[in-house]
């Protein structure tokens, strides 16, 4: 089949960037869409021309490593998984696609499609972990958590932090990425010492990453490959307010025993 | 800094306040709708209404404060978040697409301006007075009836409402969100609920200026 590409190429972030327009007159259906560009890249390069760079690692869907626009939907127009495991039987004979990097002010562009989403990373720092004591592992079953609890916990574990939450946004917002990682934690008795500081530290840490807010469209919860629900927004919202309103502060009396 | 002031300054926070100050409005233009059904009482009736509101003056001014406290905090909210998102994504897509929003979730910020200015002109119109042609202080009949009979303020009036009723049927839902109140067992309750709410203030309220230009009430 043929598919005429319109790719952004940018040589970095301080340089304007521009679609580059490739036509690609033999693209096998079976090909996944990294394929397809891994073909393009070999031919760029035996012409002397540099490669698309884009960002990939797994190609199983499951790393979060890849992504990109693919006219305007991130991810491109298959629900529920990642340009990696879209597939060119896809699209059509003819079809024209618009390749574009993850637009925010919070993922520098780096190259092409590649940005750099270390910012994710930072939000996780301030709060997505929990405190475990340390010694030998305790056994498994020991801690008890509810069937209800456990899945939506894994439901919301699934997120691979690829990015395109922010990318489908029009605000540019994190919510459903950090929603993610406090609905997960939040659901397991190991995540509730912390739970109402991870909530306040990692919405402040993305508040200053320069993550948009969010207005409960659903984009994102639409192009995530691992489908987060939008429910997980509401889940942090509801512990941004008891952390808020019903957390009590530490007062320390100096009347300590010793 | 304080926690209050955090809780301001933070985009979640801000969210909050734009649900409760939302809720707040969804809930005074029930009120209000149901306030202006009496027009079809009769001109006593409504008549009637008017000075029992003007009677209760310290009350009346209670709930006129509070009301604009909460369109004061939820517009300013909006814009410093607009801002916020704007800067969010300096270099927008140059082939956008979407999947499954809905135009009224995507356009809250411009129904939610023109329904800030529709505001200012419906106070001028039927509370101030002055950009109306025949105003009488107090005879609400008199004035609903006279204003509507000017068909651009009535085809006004009636496009606002459509508006308030795409502002009110996005914003209705996403409140719950907002406030962290979403449970699978009262979801669709909620949905049907609030959208059924929306529905009958944009269709009482429009059906008023229709009646009006119809000749149902009439001087």
């Amino acid at each position: 089949m043929r598919i005429i590409l319109h790719v952004w190429r940018q040589k970095n972030a301080q340089s304007p960037g521009k679609f580059e327009r490739y036509e690609r007159p033999e693209v096998s259906p079976d090909m996944s869409f990294l394929e397809m560009l891994d073909v393009l890249n070999e031919d760029l390069v035996n012409k002397n021309e540099q490669p698309v760079v884009f960002d990939h690692d797994c190609r199983e869907g499951i790393c979060g490593a890849c992504g990109f626009v693919v006219n305007g939907i991130a991810h491109g127009p298959e629900d529920g998984t990642t340009v990696c495991q879209l597939h060119m039987r896809k699209f059509k004979d003819g079809d024209e696609l618009y390749l574009e990097p993850w637009r925010a002010k919070a993922f520098p562009l780096v190259r092409d499609l590649l940005v750099d989403r270390s910012a994710l990373d930072r939000i996780i720092q301030a709060g997505g972990y929990i405190t475990a004591p340390t010694g030998t592992s305790v056994d498994a079953n020991n801690i008890l958590v509810a069937k209800p609890d456990q899945e939506r916990a894994m439901d919301a574990a699934a997120c691979i932090g690829c990015g395109a939450c922010v990318a489908a946004c029009p605000n540019a917002s994190a919510m459903l990425f950090t929603s993610a990682k406090v609905t997960h934690l939040g659901n397991l008795p190991q995540g509730q010492p912390e739970r109402l500081d991870r909530v306040e530290a990692m919405v402040a840490t993305m508040d200053k990453e320069g993550f948009g807010s969010c207005t409960l469209i659903g984009e994102c919860s639409a192009a995530c490959p691992k489908s987060i629900s939008m429910d997980s927004i509401a889940r942090l919202n509801g512990d941004y307010i008891r952390a808020t309103f019903v957390k009590r502060p530490l007062e320390l009396s100096g009347q300590g025993s010793g | 800094m304080s926690w209050t002031l955090k809780f301001w300054d933070s985009t979640v926070g801000k969210k909050v306040l734009m649900a409760l100050t939302g809720a707040a409005g969804f809930v005074f233009v029930i009120g209000h709708m149901a306030g202006n059904m009496q027009v079809y009482l009769g001109r006593d009736q409504i008549n009637a209404y008017a000075h029992f509101l003007h009677e209760k003056a310290g009350l009346l001014w209670v709930v006129r404060i509070a009301l604009l406290a909460a369109v004061g905090l939820h517009v300013l909210s909006a814009l410093q978040l607009q801002l916020i998102k704007r800067a969010a994504r300096p270099v927008r897509y140059q082939k956008p697409g979407i999947i499954q929003a809905t135009p009224a979730s995507r356009t809250m910020i411009f129904t939610g301006l023109l329904l800030a200015w529709f505001l200012l002109y419906h106070l001028a119109h039927f509370t101030w007075g002055n950009a109306h042609p025949a105003f009488r202080e107090l005879d609400a009949y008199n004035n609903i009836v006279t204003g509507f009979q000017h068909v651009p303020s009535s085809v006004f009036y009636i496009v606002c409402m459509v508006l308030l009723g795409l502002h009110l049927g996005h914003g209705g839902n996403a409140l719950f969100f907002s406030l962290g109140l979403v449970h699978p067992k009262y979801r669709q309750a909620v949905r049907a609920i609030t959208y059924a709410l929306m529905l009958l203030v944009v269709i009482a309220n429009i059906s008023i200026p229709v009646a009006v230009l119809a000749g149902v009430l009439k001087i």
